[in-house]
């Protein structure tokens, strides 16, 4: 038994950081932020040059041939540098899912594609309202053409494809679910922004009008790739929220150290002292959670729908827990557009419901739990 | 990241499991897995004996006191291999809590400062189980300010003379020995002025008087010390380093009791899955699924993280403050639990003890979790432990930190 990462995989962190320190500055953060521009392309470049983009890809699709554990060091840093690009739709969903279930010519026309920042992906499964549900999705796909409008769409208006979910059956069973590729770019897909909480990354409305698509893994199969894609996009993303609960409390901490009011350092007084030994604490249980989840990933055991639901619920409590009190600690300051605090609250609470909400994945969870007691 | 064992941990855990198998005493296993905290307690026999029989039968076997060298009792086993003997153990293991303060805390302590003879002798019997250590730190004025100690021990020829009191020392009422930290200067500042021992509990002038708790139960004790005398030889540091001394038993301590600490979650979720509520089965019920997956992932997150701190130390690490982290989260993760598991009983959750809910084990445990919170540091000193010594913040203000100890005003003073 070891619980840790390698050295090599502790070294590709730091190298990861150390890019994202001069290439992802609060300051090039806030170029996304203001509107200026939809996600960061010369990062999104540099991050394909880095091989961080298609790490976990097999090398015969333009990868570097790593695994899942070197995709989590990466993700962390990802979090921790607040990153404005769109890695998550891209690489946990999209990739994810042409991973699992495409065919040789899908992943030869989109992987390489991915690994070298030339192709942006996303996945359109939420229609409105509600959480990931075979019921929820109403878009139709007959005769390989869809119909219907899918909303939020993660970077939805920067994607070059999206894997799609869609209704082929009326059995009122998971095998009515299948799921699609669609060439964004190539016409008949209309894509609106949405103003969301979170703008370093995108959501979009794309509606889909007798749009050409192809199959992405057997029809009826839908719902069991959605499910194992979501389940790997939750370890994923909690790296990245264990990077960003890390740096809210480090933002956190140095305030504390760094302001003095009533005449000594706002951090040698106990209520301030312990709200941050409390957020060390989420943060803490939130990676352990998620270094699970990270070897049910990377060896693809049986315990991964478990180890997955329980550290998205760990990272989500901790990033939000640590997000809002990084402002609380800086007080006012805190909460003026000027000081960063809010973009680590913005991207908690938007990251908080991306794969489906806290509720949802509660419910998961011990609904994994008595399946596995059950055995 | 490997969870899998090595070749040679999955031929350990064949040769402990097998040895289990054929050695525990399996007619307690029902109640000792039924136990949680505030119940460890057999029906029909002295837990107390039943805990030194099997200890002195693994002592004899050479599965005491695992990580410990062979010559004082132990085994020499790496980290890891201790975690599989917990793991094959099961719930026998909960007869060690009986000696968690002299395995966890008085044994390190001894072996870090004891004389080479000193350790040769005592600590194999304590491995063993058969002779019972205490801890005698805390006093009635100190709580967690443990340096604001007042038991004295005044140099007499070649022993030392204590006066003076401790309390809510665990276990005293069995105990043969105790390390026992004292006052031998009050005019220089506090934490200078202390010295540890460790003394023979049948010594002429030690007296032990139990507490009754809020529980009902009596696990602690008041000890009084009337003219003990104390050979030097059993000075453990030098005179005037008991603080420093005592720092490498709290460590061990929040370390033990951190790792050892029950947050009340299998039980409560092996009662949900049973338990029937006026509409439905408890687990089906949103509400009741959404508080058992916040406390399942706080145990699971406990869990994973003393394995890394297993994993950090058998890469040879030192366990460092962030152990704190179990004590603080279990502490008052099974007081919540507990209270939310009589709210699923309704009226009837009132009734405790055998005529209650399974036996009243929620009840018992809901009664003895504020100590849990107290013991070995409180929630707050927890906190300041992390916030000071992790994050690096800066330490509380201490108005006596530079005074002499005997100039500190201090009310109800003797």
């Amino acid at each position: 038994m070891n619980f840790d990462f390698s050295d090599d995989q502790k070294q590709l962190r730091d190298q990861a950081r150390k890019f994202l320190a001069e290439k992802c500055s609060p300051k090039a953060v806030r170029v996304v932020l203001d509107g200026k521009a939809p996600y960061d392309k010369e990062l999104w470049k540099g991050l394909a040059e880095m091989g961080f983009l298609g790490v976990a890809f097999p090398e015969e699709f333009g990868g570097a041939g790593a695994g899942h554990l070197e995709l989590c060091v990466i993700a962390e840093e990802m979090g921790r540098a607040n990153a404005p690009v769109p890695f998550s739709s891209t690489v946990y969903l999209a990739a994810e899912a042409l991973l699992i279930a495409g065919t040789d010519a899908q992943k030869k026309k989109w992987l390489p594609a991915i690994a070298s920042g030339e192709a942006i992906g996303t996945l359109a499964l939420f229609e409105g309202k509600g959480n990931p549900s075979p019921k929820n999705v109403k878009l139709t796909a007959a005769n390989g053409v869809l119909n219907g409008v899918k909303k939020p769409v993660a970077d939805g208006a920067i994607a070059d494809f999206a894997v799609v979910a869609a209704r082929t059956g009326s059995s009122g069973r998971d095998s009515d679910i299948s799921l699609f590729l669609v060439d964004l770019k190539a016409g008949r897909a209309e894509v609106k922004s949405l103003t969301n909480l979170d703008p370093t990354r995108g959501q979009a409305e794309i509606t889909f009008k007798d749009c050409k698509a192809e199959p992405l893994g057997a029809a009826g199969d839908g719902w069991s790739i959605l499910t194992q894609v979501l389940d790997r996009a939750a370890v994923l993303c909690a790296f990245e929220q264990v990077g960003g609960s890390d740096r809210a409390l480090e933002m956190g901490r140095d305030y504390a150290l760094d302001r003095i009011a009533f005449g000594r350092q706002i951090g040698s007084f106990q209520a301030v002292k312990h709200m941050l030994a409390d957020m060390y604490v989420s943060a803490t249980l939130a990676r352990s959670n998620s270094y699970y989840g990270a070897w049910a990933l990377s060896t693809n055991a049986a315990e991964l729908p478990e180890a997955a639901a329980a550290a998205r619920i760990s990272a989500t409590q901790a990033f939000q827990h640590c997000a809002k009190n990084n402002i609380q600690v800086h007080g006012g300051m805190g909460f003026t557009w000027e000081f960063d605090c809010h973009m680590y609250y913005r991207r908690a609470n938007a990251m908080a419901l991306g794969l489906g909400s806290l509720t949802y994945w509660e419910d998961q969870l011990i609904d994994r739990m008595r399946k596995k007691n059950a055995a | 990241m490997n969870f899998d064992d090595t070749p040679q941990e999955a031929e350990f855990r064949a040769t402990a499991r097998a040895w289990i198998d054929a050695n525990a005493p399996k007619q307690y296993e029902d109640e000792l897995r039924k136990s949680s905290l505030g119940r460890t307690v057999l029906k029909n026999a002295d837990i107390l004996e039943v805990a030194k029989a099997w200890q002195k039968k693994k002592a004899d076997a050479g599965w005491a006191c695992l990580h410990w060298p062979k010559e004082y009792g132990g085994r020499g086993s790496s980290p890891i291999e201790r975690v599989i003997w917990q793991q094959e153990e099961g719930p026998f293991g909960q007869l060690s809590r009986m000696f968690i303060i002299g395995h966890g805390m008085c044994g390190p302590t001894m072996m870090a400062f004891a004389r080479e003879e000193h350790k040769r002798t005592y600590l194999p019997p304590l491995a063993s189980g058969e002779k019972v250590w205490c801890q005698l730190f805390s006093e009635p004025a100190g709580g967690s300010d443990v340096a604001g100690l007042r038991t004295r021990a005044e140099k007499d020829g070649d022993d030392w003379v204590i006066n003076g009191q401790k309390i809510w020392t665990s276990g005293a009422h069995y105990s043969d020995y105790g390390i026992l930290l004292t006052r031998t200067d009050p005019t220089v500042p506090k934490h200078k002025g202390l010295t540890m021992f460790f003394l023979d509990m049948k010594s002429p002038g030690v007296e032990v008087r139990p507490i009754k708790q809020a529980s009902g139960a009596s696990d602690f004790n008041e000890v009084y010390f009337t003219n003990v005398r104390i050979p030097d030889h059993q000075r453990l540091g030098e005179v005037g380093d008991g603080w420093n001394v005592s720092l490498t038993t709290l460590m061990n301590e929040r370390s033990a009791i951190g790792a050892a600490v029950s947050t009340g979650f299998p039980e409560l979720f092996e009662y949900c899955s049973s338990l029937v509520l006026d509409d439905g089965p408890a687990i089906e019920d949103p509400a009741v699924r959404s508080k058992l997956a916040n406390w399942a992932v706080k145990a699971s997150g406990l869990k994973y993280t003393s394995m890394r701190a297993i994993s950090a130390l058998s890469k040879g690490e030192r366990p460092g403050p962030e152990n704190s982290i179990g004590k603080l989260v279990a502490g008052s993760m099974i007081q919540d639990v507990a209270t939310y598991a009589l709210d699923l009983q309704g009226a009837s959750g009132v009734i405790s003890g055998e005529d209650a809910e399974l036996a009243g084990r929620f009840q018992a445990m809901l009664l003895r979790a504020p100590g849990t919170r107290v013991e070995g540091g409180t929630d707050e000193i927890m906190r300041n432990i992390i916030a000071e010594r992790v994050l690096g913040l800066p330490g509380d203000i201490r108005v006596d930190k530079d005074v002499p100890f005997n100039k500190i005003p201090t009310k109800g003073r003797g």
